[in-house]
């Protein structure tokens, strides 16, 4: 089946980025098709490579990304969110002036049609959040 | 079958499972998640509306959530079922849809 | 592309969180997709739609007009909770006038607002294919 996931809430504070990404994990152990992971309100923050969190606890934006980068899926932030908060990449870096991006590997940044086309594509859209 | 219900907030701190079982047709499921598996315990405040909904829903919690936030199965209203995050999945297959109350 | 039935239930009261700005953003993005699209007002939720905010004296963008353009973008299928008002000593004359011109109906001028109860509208969950709550 195709599965679309939103994630409304960023990483550590709340725990529907680890619920979402455990949900994510089984649905493709069970052979099902992720057609996107959408990030949106404080979500974008997944997608930063800049965090640094202790040795003993879960890196969630790295996790993240090695999801994406093992079963190919597609994490897509919210551009308008993440610019409202400061997460860039290259191009939107360079747009706006700033002089650095913050990406983490697999993440990608596109507008909130995206969203929209995951629950038109989808089978099923899970939403995490608070 | 019809939807399945999110519910990730303890019943003690906001609305989200009496809103949820307010519009939640019978033959929906309700599933306690995160913080929402609060009111699958016994003996508490919440537990009489929770048995109630048991008669028209079929009810779920998270059981990793359960075992994070140490509480004992034994102390779960009978009639809750216990499942992983395969068992999640596999809800959200058997319903047509789902709708998390945030 | 298939149409799908899309339902957003905003349960959020606005400004004190950014979820019915953020929320609203996406309706308006969603209304460029011809989906068939309704939109919820639940709990805190109907406090987004109340007359007169003036968020002036805060600083932050004043988004509650814009649910005022619904209409002109063809998203006039708008269910507020009767419970969720009474429980807070809300009528719908608290709330702002929500229209559309009908073009079936030679461009009449109709109200999209419709209060309704807790059964009507899990009856109207029960037939979306795609539920996003904010």
């Amino acid at each position: 089946m195709k599965f679309g996931i939103l994630v409304n809430e960023g990483p550590y504070t709340h725990q529907a980025s680890d619920t979402a990404y455990h949900f994510t994990a089984a649905a493709l152990r069970a052979g099902h098709e992720i057609v996107r992971v959408f990030f949106y309100h404080d979500g974008v923050n997944n997608g930063t490579r800049l965090s640094v969190p202790p040795q003993d606890d879960r890196n969630i934006s790295e996790r993240w990304s090695e999801l994406a980068k093992a079963h190919d899926v597609e994490l897509i932030l919210c551009v308008a969110a993440a610019q409202r908060r400061g997460l860039l990449d290259e191009d939107e870096a360079r747009r706006a002036g700033k002089d650095s991006d913050n990406m983490a590997p697999g993440f990608q940044i596109s507008g909130l049609g995206q969203l929209i086309d995951a629950g038109i594509q989808a089978e099923r859209l899970i939403v995490f959040g608070d | 079958m019809s939807v399945l219900h999110i519910v990730n907030k303890s019943p003690y701190d906001r609305y989200s499972l009496d809103t949820c079982l307010r519009l939640a047709r019978p033959d929906s499921a309700v599933l306690l998640i995160e913080d929402g598996i609060y009111a699958a315990l016994k003996n508490a405040a919440a537990s009489e509306r929770v048995q109630q909904a048991l008669e028209n829903h079929q009810i779920y919690a998270l059981e990793p959530d359960l075992q994070a936030r140490g509480i004992n199965p034994d102390n779960m209203i009978d009639g809750i079922s216990l499942v992983d995050y395969d068992g999640f999945v596999k809800l959200t297959t058997d319903y047509d849809k789902s709708q998390s109350w945030l | 592309m298939a149409t799908k039935k899309f339902l957003y239930i905003n349960r959020k009261a606005p400004h004190g969180s950014i979820y019915a700005q953020e929320s609203l953003e996406v309706v308006l993005i969603a209304a460029a997709f011809e989906q068939d699209v309704s939109l919820a007002f639940v709990d805190d939720g109907v406090y987004q739609l109340m007359q007169n905010q003036d968020t002036a004296a805060l600083g932050s963008k004043n988004f509650s007009p814009t649910y005022r353009a619904l209409g002109d973008y063809e998203v006039n299928k708008i269910y507020v909770e009767q419970e969720s008002l009474e429980l807070r000593g809300l009528a719908k004359d608290d709330l702002m006038p929500l229209v559309y011109e009908d073009e079936d109906d030679d461009w009449a001028e109709k109200d999209s607002i419709h209060v309704v109860s807790s059964a009507e509208l899990a009856e109207i969950i029960e037939q979306q294919d795609v539920i996003l709550n904010f």
